[in-house]
């Protein structure tokens, strides 16, 4: 019990308040973040019905079959992040540790992808911009979709860099012993993060990658 | 007042010394004052912009400042008093220190948390303070672009970097309120018997966590736009300026209810307390709060009547607007209703109370005139909408702001204030108000535009007139700051209950200790169990 | 505490439903649905984020109260979209007045 009592904050009564007040405020915060991308999905909306046509074209500049495969790598992440936390549930550390290890290998293999996908593009010039690639017809359109494109997808990419900065803190603590199964609060938190931002591309790999 | 009292020996305020202790404290009471202190500044910092606006609108000529000097004035003005002083004003002082006090708990839920939003509203402010001094920004509070993002030659980047960040210290403020609302309630302190206060400051964070966002995206927007030139909202390329707009408001009007909604949440505390009655309709102002921050969100269009949207979203709009109307005419009914043959005392809270109820009342009358459709485009960028919004943010606002930080400063120093300078001061604002703002209303009806330093010779009196009273104003915000001051040291004692009130807060020592109640209170009555007798008592 | 310890055999289930769904959109894009794609595929990135908040995210077993915050968040995102779109949709209903021509 007396690790309980180590990580109770003074403010709370008991442990299950305190999980409870944690677990409301990650949601309120996921809140925040669906509002975040909220403001970028309106802009797209309004842009694309604006322009059907110049996005049709500007998506097949995307690689679908990139688009697809990290589609799938994030869902395995999501599993295992998954599994991860069941194993804090349980107070299972060694499992802890090798699901967080697995989670961060893959988000770290999608973020390895996206980069790979932004030389590409960078090559081909179809960065925004006086220098944009002349070869795309209606030239103007396209430009706003791969503007849409990269703030997106770069929005989503700084989510998973800052998720993978969540993953190495719960690591270390998890390496170190601080997690059992009557006090796993950051990992579920971090997972119901790391959950959000799979939702995230959930609906940009449709969005972006398959107008046709 | 009652018998000499004496100041508890250990409370939060000399549980620990130095600056240290202020800085790296997660106490929410100490958290208040750091906030009290900071957004102090940023109102006379506003309120200097202020100044040197009126100076120049004394004669017609533009003879103070230069237009573009002018330009940068107002948008200071409205950036530092909005986003730096009303947004974080009453939910930042007196719902961090009130919030856990009238529900009866410790803390807040995230306390390090919420030091961390005060830290982040001074990056924020700060940010904005250097774009101010190295040059300022001349966009309107409103950032509107293309001019924002394309033409404008001033700080816009650093000046919207620092709302961007100080957006974030709302939104933690508001997670924490909500979270704690939900989870740290005393035992038997439910829903219906919670103080009204805490009702508006729930509905307010509710937008605070779900409008905050949309405004800090924009705002990257505009400075990706602005930075790279290359654009969502210039129309060379094929973007939609008012698509910005749409965005900007989705946030910008909600604000406008994070602006009031803890002030009609003070209001409802001091009616009930000085009227010594229980509020009339307990229920309908606690749900007004939340149609209020739901149905506020459906109406940000009737700002964009005249720009270039569709006449059919505009109607719909329109009539949202009114609809939003129906929760805030509620409360004042219900506030009047509890006046009614109450044993009203007029103390200086009650005053400003008081003076909310009616200028409040005349803000938002004139906000429905505004939302009218046809009207509006007649009015819409002149004086009219400048008085409207001043009656509601400062004439509603300010003033509930002020009749609370009376109210709870027993609370807060355990030292009441010289009643005599408070209700003069009271009544001196209330005069410069009216005086500053009313003939605003004439001017716009006349026709007299917003945002101009320069103006027909016709409308000088009306101006002269506002000037004048906005250096009353002045004075009278000038005093109660002198006597707070001065009332830390030498104010009489307050004892744990000056003013014989209702509710948690109250029945802890002023100033309260650390941890704010030795032993965690069970409530087992309505919230404002006012009675008639007890009023021979104040 | 009292924290409900899902399975691992139901994660299993909900993965092999979300790659199987993501097939399914790649499949479908491929089809020309006329107007239909972009919902079609709307509605299955639908279908696949409610099986991630419902299982991944607990909020199936979760009190009311989560259900209540996690669906906020959408609601207030569809207010967004439909009262912006409502401005765009209904722009060119009313004819130009004369002397004025259209950007497109």
């Amino acid at each position: 019990m007396s690790d309980v009592q180590t990580t109770l904050a003074h403010q709370f009564e008991d442990p299950d308040q305190q999980h409870e007040a944690a677990s409301l405020g990650m949601w309120a915060f996921l809140i925040t973040e669906i509002m975040f991308f909220g403001g970028l999905f309106a802009a797209y909306t309004v842009y694309r019905i604006q322009y059907p046509a110049a996005f049709v074209t500007a998506s097949h500049l995307l690689d679908y079959k990139l688009g697809a495969v990290n589609t799938a790598v994030l869902i395995c992440s999501s599993l295992t992040m998954a599994l991860a936390v069941r194993a804090a549930q349980l107070g299972q550390r060694r499992n802890l540790i090798v699901f967080l290890i697995l989670t961060m290998t893959l988000g770290t293999t999608f973020l390895g992808i996206k980069a790979a996908e932004y030389t590409h593009k960078f090559h081909e010039r179809l960065i925004p911009g006086p220098n944009f690639t002349p070869n795309v017809s209606p030239n103007r359109e396209a430009q706003l979709f791969f503007l849409l494109y990269y703030s997106m997808t770069g929005l989503h990419a700084l989510h998973m860099v800052i998720g993978i900065g969540v993953l190495t803190w719960l690591l270390v603590r998890a390496v170190r012993g601080h997690f059992s199964h009557e006090y796993y609060s950051p990992v579920e938190m971090s997972g119901l993060y790391w959950h959000f931002v799979d939702i995230v591309w959930i609906y940009l790999f449709p969005l972006l990658y398959l107008v046709r | 007042m009652s018998s000499p009292v004496k100041l508890p020996g250990q409370h939060y305020l000399n549980a620990a010394y130095g600056i240290k202790s202020w800085l790296l404290t997660t106490d929410h009471k100490r958290i208040a004052w750091l906030y009290l202190a900071s957004i102090t500044l940023f109102f006379f910092v506003g309120g200097f912009f202020a100044v040197l606006i009126r100076l120049e609108l004394m004669t017609p000529q533009g003879d103070l400042v230069e237009a573009e000097t002018y330009n940068k004035l107002f948008t200071m003005h409205g950036l530092f008093m909005i986003f730096f002083f009303l947004i974080p004003s009453i939910p930042a002082v007196l719902g961090n220190f009130l919030v856990p006090m009238m529900i009866g708990a410790p803390d807040l839920a995230f306390p390090r948390l919420n030091l961390a939003s005060w830290y982040i509203y001074i990056a924020g402010a700060t940010l904005a303070l250097v774009a101010a001094v190295t040059g300022g920004v001349d966009t309107g509070w409103t950032f509107y672009t293309p001019y924002s993002s394309i033409y404008s030659n001033t700080n816009v980047v650093l000046a919207a970097l620092g709302i961007f960040i100080t957006g974030f210290s709302s939104i933690l403020t508001g997670i924490n309120f909500i979270v704690t609302i939900h989870k740290m309630r005393a035992p038997g302190l439910t829903w219906f018997r919670l103080p009204l206060f805490i009702w508006a400051h729930y509905a307010t964070s509710i937008i605070m966590v779900l409008g905050t966002p949309v405004l800090a995206v924009t705002i990257v927007l505009v400075a990706i736009e602005r930075i790279f030139r290359i654009g969502f909202f210039d129309p060379a390329l094929g973007g939609d300026p008012v698509l910005f707009q749409h965005l900007f408001w989705f946030y910008s009007h909600p604000a406008v209810y994070i602006m009031i909604l803890p002030g009609m949440g003070v209001i409802s505390e001091l009616v009930t307390c000085f009227s010594r009655k229980r509020i009339f309709g307990y229920s309908f102002v606690a749900f007004s709060s939340l149609a209020i921050a739901v149905v506020g969100f459906l109406v940000w269009g009737h700002h964009m009547f005249v720009s270039s949207q569709s006449v059919y979203a505009s109607m719909i709009f329109s009539i949202l607007s009114f609809v939003v109307a129906v929760p805030s005419a509620i409360k004042v009914f219900n506030w009047t209703a509890t006046l009614y043959k109450g044993s009203i005392s007029l103390q200086t809270p009650m005053l400003y109370a008081l003076g909310f109820i009616g200028l409040f009342t005349i803000g938002g009358m004139t906000g429905l005139a505004l939302a009218a459709l046809g009207l509006d485009v007649h009015v819409h960028d002149t004086y009219f909408v400048v008085a409207h919004f001043h009656y509601i943010m400062v004439g509603g606002m300010v003033m509930a702001y002020l009749g609370g930080l009376h109210f709870w400063w027993p609370k807060m120093t355990g030292r009441m204030y010289p009643e005599w300078w408070g209700r003069l001061s009271a009544l001196i604002i209330f005069v410069g108000f009216n005086l500053a703002f009313f003939p605003q209303f004439l001017l716009g009806y006349l026709g007299m535009p917003r945002r101009y330093h320069a103006y027909p010779e016709e409308f000088q009196v009306l101006n002269v007139m506002s000037s004048a009273g906005a250096s009353i104003l002045g004075i009278g915000y000038l005093i109660p700051m002198i006597y707070f001051i001065w009332s830390m040291r030498y104010g009489a004692q307050a004892g744990p209950n000056p003013w014989q009130a209702k509710g948690l807060e109250w029945q802890t020592p002023s100033p309260p200790p650390t941890e704010n109640f030795p032993i965690t209170p069970v409530v087992t009555e309505d919230a404002y169990a006012y009675s008639q007798e007890e009023a021979a008592v104040v | 505490m009292a924290h409900q310890v899902v399975p691992p055999k139901v994660y299993l289930m909900i993965f092999a439903t979300l790659l199987l769904l993501t097939l399914v959109t790649l499949d479908v894009a491929f089809f020309n649905l006329g107007i239909l794609n972009t919902p079609i595929a709307l509605t299955i990135a639908s279908v696949k984020a409610t099986l991630v908040i419902l299982y991944f995210m607990h909020v199936r077993y979760a009190p009311r109260l989560t259900w209540v915050f996690a669906g906020a968040g959408f609601i207030w995102l569809v207010i967004l979209l439909a009262f912006t779109l409502s401005d765009y949709y209904s722009r060119h209903w009313l004819p130009l007045p004369t002397g004025w021509t259209s950007s497109r």
